[in-house]
C-alpha cells in the first residue's frame, strides 16, 4: 500500500453543489479516506493551504479579488489542479454577471436604499472567470454539479496514477 | 440508365460502402452507421453546410468537405475522423460555446440540448477560448413560444422550416457576422407576427433552448424534430 | 451594327478629331473630381474659347496618378500636369504648341514608364461617356469580329491560348472557365459581371469602369456568345456612384448602336445587361453570395459545388468574371491569344492593374506586365517611400492576402509567386507601409475588416475572426501572453480550414504572413511590453485604437 495522497478541495464563486455532490459519494468517502488525506477544504477546519499538495478539487469561479489570491497559491502549491464543475469549467452561473459587469448586480441586491459593503468583504472583479483563464488546470471535470461517479471516477484514477479522461462521460449542465 | 449505374461505392474510414449517386457522404455514412457529427444539418430540411462540424477529409480534396452537401462518387476515400479533423471540430464547438451565452445548467433545454450533446460526444470539457458575453434579447410576445438569442447557434434550422414546410416564412436572419440574429418577420416581436401560424414546428426543430415552448422544461421540454421527412414526403406527394 | 458600319463610324469618329490642332483631357475620375476637377475642365473650357484655338477640351476617366489629381493630358504633346488648378487654365490653353507649362510638370514621367497599357489602354484618352471615341479606338472591333467571324469555340480557344487568368483574386485560368459553362447544357445561361470591388485601398475596378465601360459591356458580350447566353449582369457597388452612372450611359449607347439586344451585328445572337447594385456586404464579392444578392436574397455564400458554371444564378448555368477580366478580353480577341501570352511569366500573362497606396510617394493606378518586380512597381513606378523613411513591408491581396517585407521585394510578380511567398495576387490592392506602421496593428486592422464584413453563416469566421480579433487587441495593449500567441496560431489553422468560404478561408492569411515575416514585432509586445513602430500604447490600458486610424489612413486614396 502506497502512502496516502494529500486532498485539499477549494469553494471559489459556485453554490456549493459540487460539494454536496463529493458527498454523495456516501460509503465510497471512507473507502477513499484511507488513500487520501483531506488536509484543506471547507469541510474541515485546516485555514491556511499547505504547501504541498498532491490534488485540489476547486469548485466555482474566479469571481473576487479573494478568489482570484487563493487560486494563485493553490496553484503555486498543489501539483494536480482539477476544475470542479461547470463555474470553474466556463463560469457558468457566476459568470452570467459579465453581461453587465458587477455594478448593476449590486445595485439590485442592494437597491433598498442601503450601500453595498466595501469594508471587510473582497472586491468584485469586473469580469468573472473560469480557473483555466487564471491559472493552468491539470483536470477538467464537467458537469453542474458532476455526479459523484464522475467525481470518484476522477479521484480513483488520479489515485492509480492516471490522468482521468471523462469524454463521452460528464456533460455540461 | 440501369440501376446499376447510379450506385457508387466508396470507402469511408476504410470501411467499403455503396450509396445512390445523389446521396451525400453524411448519408451514406449514417446508412453504415458511422456517426459524423452535426448541428445545422436536419433531415427533412435543406442543407446549408454552416456549421462546419460534419467536415471530411476526402482523398484528392485540396480542403475539408462538408458531408452534409458532398455527393458520392465513385471510388471516392473519406476519412471521418483524424488527430486533425477532431481537433478542429473541437474548436469549432468551442467557438459555438464562447459566443453567446451557453449556460446548461439553468437552461430549458438541459438534457434535450444538441449543442450540449456534441460538447459530450466530441470530449469537450472546456473551452479554452475566453467568452464573449454579449448582451442578447428574449422574446417572449407570442402566447405560447419563446426565443432566448443568448441560446442561438445560428443554424437556421428555424427559418429553413418555417419557409420549407410550414410555407409561413416567419422567420429570417437578419444583421451579419457575430451580430447576425434570427427574426420573425421585419423584426417584429414574435407575438405580434402576422404571419406566424403559431405551428411551432420551429420550436421542434431548433437544437438548443433558443425556442422553447413556455412552461415547459427539463425532461418535459423533450422536441420532436422526427416528424420532419413524412411531413415533407407528404408535401411533395400533394404537390404531385 | 454589321462590320462595315463600324469601321465607317470609326473613321467618322477618327476624322472628328483633325479638326482640333489640341486635345486636353481632364481627369473626371473619382479621385481627380475629388479634387475638383470639373471646374478645371470648365475653365479649360472657357479659355481655349476666349483664346480661339482649335483645341478641344475633353472629359475622361482616370490617368492613373491620382496622387497628383487633378490630372491634364495635353495632347498630341503628350504633356501630363498633375495638381492642377482652375487658375492653370490660362497658362495652359496659352502654352499649346508651345513649351509645356514648366511649374505645373511634377516631373511625372517616370510614373509612367515601365508601365505597359492594355486594360489601361483607353484610359485618360476617351470620354467615357462617347461610345463613338470608344469605337474610334478599335472599340467593338472584336465583338463584331467574334459574333461574324468566329464560333464559339474560337472565341474559346483564343482566350485559352492567352493564358488570362481571372483577375478577381482567385486566378483560375479564364478560358478554361468559360469552357465549362459553354459545355454545360442549359436553356439559359448568365454572365455577370463582379464589380464588387471591396478591398481596402483597391479601386482598379471602380476606375476601369468609370474610365472605359464600353470596354466591359464588349468583354461580357463576347463571353455572352462564347458560352450562349442571352443575359448579364453587372453588379457594381453603390457606393460606385459615378462608375454606375457611366456604365448606364454606356449600356444606353450600346443599345442605341445595336451592339446590345437582339440580333447583334444581324445575327441571331441576342444579349443585353443589367445594373444590379450591391449594398456595401464585402462578402458580396463571393461569386456565391453575389448570385444570391442578384437573386435578391440574403448576400450569404454556399458550399460549393456545385460551382456557378453548373448551377449559378437562379440555377441556371452561369460564368461570373470580374471587371479586369472582362476588359481583357477584347484586346485579346483583337490582337490574338498568342500576343497576350507573350506578355508576363510562363503561368501568368498579360498584364496587372494594381491600385498603389500607403506610404508611397505617387499613389494612383499601375498597369504592368506580370513578371515585374514588387522593387521596380514600388521605388521605380511609385517612386518609393516618401519623407526619408525606410521601407518595411507591402501588403497584396486585401484582407485575403499578406504583407510581404524587404526580402521579397525582388520578387516577380505572379499569382503563384506571391502566393508561394505568403500572400497572394488579390485583386491587386497594393499598400506600402513604412517603419511607422506596426505590423501587429495592420494585422488587426485587417482582422478588424474581416470580422465585422463576415456574413455570419459558419461559425469558423462569424465566431473566430471575434476571437482572433481580441488576442490582437490584447497583443497591441502589451497584455498578451505566449499562450495567447499560440491560441492565435491554433485559430488561424481551424478558421481558414474549416470557413464556408474564401472570405473565412483566408481571413488569417493577414496574421500568418505578419507572424512569419514580422515574429519579432509580436514578441516585443508580448516579451517586452514595446511596439516598436511606436504605434500601439501600450501600457496606458487603452486599446490602440490609434494603431487603426493609422492604418485607415493609409488605405485611403
Amino acid at each position: 500500500m502506497s502512502e496516502t495522497k494529500t486532498l485539499a478541495t477549494v469553494w471559489l464563486d459556485g453554490c456549493s453543489g459540487c460539494h454536496m455532490s463529493l458527498l454523495d459519494m456516501d460509503e465510497r468517502l471512507i473507502e477513499l479516506s484511507s488513500q487520501f488525506s483531506l488536509v484543506y477544504s471547507p469541510l474541515v477546519d485546516q485555514k491556511i493551504f499547505p504547501d504541498h499538495v498532491d490534488v485540489t478539487l476547486v469548485e466555482g469561479a474566479v469571481a473576487s479579488d479573494d478568489d482570484l489570491r487563493k487560486i494563485r497559491k493553490i496553484r503555486e502549491h498543489t501539483r494536480v489542479l482539477v476544475s470542479l464543475g461547470d463555474c470553474a469549467l466556463t463560469g457558468n452561473v457566476s459568470a452570467m454577471r459579465n453581461q453587465c459587469g458587477p455594478g448593476p448586480v449590486l445595485l439590485r441586491v442592494y437597491s433598498d436604499g442601503q450601500k453595498a459593503p466595501s469594508m471587510g468583504v473582497p472586491a468584485l472583479l469586473d469580469r468573472v472567470q473560469p480557473v483555466h483563464e487564471v491559472v493552468p488546470v491539470d483536470v477538467f471535470v464537467p458537469g453542474c454539479p458532476p455526479s459523484a461517479d464522475t467525481i470518484y471516477r476522477v479521484l480513483a484514477e488520479l489515485l492509480a496514477g492516471r490522468v482521468p479522461t471523462l469524454e463521452g462521460v460528464a456533460h455540461f449542465g | 440508365m440501369s440501376a446499376e449505374a447510379n450506385i457508387r461505392t466508396l470507402t469511408i474510414d476504410e470501411v467499403d460502402v455503396s450509396a445512390r449517386a445523389d446521396q451525400t457522404i453524411l448519408e451514406a455514412a449514417r446508412e453504415h452507421n458511422i456517426e459524423i457529427p452535426t448541428l445545422c444539418h436536419l433531415e427533412g430540411l435543406s442543407e446549408v453546410g454552416a456549421c462546419r462540424l460534419c467536415l471530411v477529409q476526402v482523398k484528392g480534396a485540396r480542403r475539408l468537405l462538408p458531408a452534409c452537401v458532398t455527393r458520392v462518387e465513385e471510388g471516392m476515400e473519406v476519412t471521418t475522423h483524424s488527430p486533425r479533423i477532431d481537433r478542429y471540430r473541437t474548436m469549432v464547438l468551442e467557438l459555438f460555446f464562447a459566443e453567446r451565452n451557453h449556460v446548461c445548467s439553468v437552461c430549458v433545454a438541459n438534457g434535450n440540448c444538441e449543442l450540449q450533446t456534441l460538447a459530450l460526444r466530441l470530449g469537450m470539457t472546456h473551452v479554452e477560448m475566453p467568452y464573449q458575453y454579449p448582451q442578447l434579447p428574449v422574446d417572449a410576445s407570442h402566447p405560447r413560444f419563446t426565443v432566448d438569442h443568448n441560446r442561438c447557434v445560428l443554424c437556421t434550422r428555424c427559418v429553413r422550416v418555417c419557409g420549407e414546410i410550414e410555407g409561413a416564412n416567419t422567420w429570417g436572419v437578419m444583421g451579419r457576422g457575430a451580430q447576425s440574429l434570427v427574426i420573425t418577420d421585419l423584426k417584429e416581436p414574435w407575438g405580434e407576427s402576422e404571419t406566424c401560424t403559431s405551428c411551432g414546428k420551429c420550436v421542434q426543430v431548433c437544437p438548443t433552448g433558443a425556442l422553447f415552448e413556455k412552461s415547459r422544461a427539463g425532461m418535459r421540454a423533450q422536441k420532436h424534430p422526427e416528424f420532419l421527412p413524412y411531413l415533407r414526403i407528404m408535401r411533395e406527394g400533394e404537390q404531385q | 451594327m454589321n462590320a462595315e458600319e463600324l469601321q465607317q463610324l470609326a473613321a467618322e469618329a477618327r476624322d472628328e478629331r483633325p479638326q482640333f490642332d489640341y486635345e486636353v483631357n481632364v481627369c473626371m475620375g473619382t479621385g481627380c473630381l475629388s479634387q475638383h476637377s470639373d471646374r478645371v475642365k470648365n475653365a479649360l473650357e472657357k479659355e481655349a474659347e476666349i483664346s480661339g484655338r482649335k483645341c478641344h477640351v475633353r472629359r475622361t476617366g482616370c490617368m492613373g496618378l491620382c496622387a497628383a489629381g487633378p490630372m491634364v493630358l495635353v495632347e498630341p504633346a503628350e504633356t501630363r500636369y498633375g495638381h492642377v488648378h482652375e487658375g492653370d487654365a490660362q497658362e495652359i490653353v496659352a502654352s499649346l504648341g508651345g513649351d509645356p507649362v514648366a511649374r505645373l510638370d511634377p516631373q511625372l514621367r517616370g510614373y509612367f514608364e515601365g508601365q505597359k497599357h492594355v486594360v489601361l489602354e483607353n484610359s485618360g484618352h476617351i470620354d467615357p461617356e462617347k461610345i463613338e471615341e470608344y469605337i474610334a479606338r478599335d472599340g467593338y472591333e472584336a465583338l463584331v469580329k467574334a459574333v461574324t467571324e468566329m464560333s464559339p469555340g474560337q472565341v474559346i480557344e483564343q482566350i485559352m491560348k492567352s493564358g488570362l487568368r481571372g483577375r478577381g483574386g482567385g486566378g483560375y485560368p479564364t478560358g478554361l472557365k468559360w469552357d465549362t459553362v459553354a459545355k454545360v447544357k442549359g436553356a439559359q445561361k448568365y454572365v455577370i459581371c463582379n464589380g464588387d470591388e471591396g478591398d481596402p485601398g483597391a479601386f482598379m475596378d471602380r476606375s476601369v469602369l468609370e474610365s472605359d465601360p464600353q470596354r466591359v459591356i464588349e468583354g461580357m458580350a463576347i463571353a455572352a456568345y462564347a458560352i450562349g447566353a442571352a443575359k448579364g449582369y453587372i453588379y457594381v457597388r453603390a457606393e460606385y456612384p459615378l462608375a454606375v452612372q457611366r456604365l448606364t450611359v454606356a449600356l444606353q449607347q450600346a443599345r442605341r448602336r445595336g451592339l446590345l439586344g437582339s440580333g447583334i451585328c444581324e445575327t441571331t445572337f441576342n444579349f443585353d445587361i443589367d445594373i444590379r447594385l450591391g449594398a456595401g456586404a464585402f462578402v458580396c464579392g463571393e461569386e456565391t453570395a453575389l448570385i444570391a444578392s442578384i437573386e435578391g436574397k440574403r448576400g450569404t455564400p454556399r458550399p460549393r459545388p456545385p460551382y456557378p458554371a453548373v448551377s449559378g444564378l437562379w440555377g441556371a448555368p452561369t460564368l461570373i468574371n470580374n471587371v479586369e477580366t472582362f476588359a481583357n478580353v477584347a484586346p485579346i480577341l483583337r490582337h490574338g491569344g498568342e500576343w497576350f501570352s507573350s506578355m508576363g511569366t510562363a503561368r501568368s500573362k498579360g498584364t496587372k492593374v494594381f491600385a498603389l497606396t500607403g506610404k508611397i510617394q505617387r499613389t494612383g493606378l499601375v498597369e504592368v506586365p506580370m513578371g515585374m518586380t514588387l522593387r521596380q512597381i514600388i521605388f521605380g513606378i511609385g517612386g518609393g517611400v516618401p519623407d526619408g523613411r525606410k521601407f518595411k513591408a507591402v501588403q497584396t491581396g486585401g484582407p485575403s492576402g499578406g504583407c510581404l517585407p524587404e526580402e521579397h521585394l525582388d520578387l516577380s510578380i505572379s499569382y503563384d509567386a506571391l502566393i508561394s511567398a505568403g500572400s497572394m495576387m488579390g485583386s491587386g490592392g497594393m499598400i506600402v507601409m513604412d517603419d511607422t506602421s506596426c505590423m501587429v496593428s495592420v494585422a488587426r486592422f485587417f482582422m478588424e475588416f474581416c470580422m465585422t464584413e463576415s456574413c455570419g453563416k459558419c461559425v469558423p469566421c462569424r465566431a473566430g475572426t471575434v476571437q482572433m480579433y481580441e488576442l490582437l487587441t490584447r497583443i497591441t495593449k502589451g497584455v498578451a501572453t505566449h499562450r495567447d500567441l499560440d491560441r492565435l496560431t491554433d485559430l488561424c489553422e481551424v478558421v481558414g480550414a474549416t470557413s464556408l468560404c474564401g472570405l473565412g478561408q483566408t481571413a488569417p492569411n493577414p496574421v500568418l504572413s505578419t507572424l512569419r515575416y514580422f515574429r519579432h514585432e509580436y514578441l516585443a509586445h508580448i516579451d517586452e511590453k514595446r511596439c516598436p513602430a511606436g504605434v500601439c500604447e501600450i501600457g496606458t490600458g487603452h486599446p490602440a485604437d490609434s494603431a487603426e486610424v493609422t492604418v485607415a489612413g493609409e488605405v485611403h486614396v
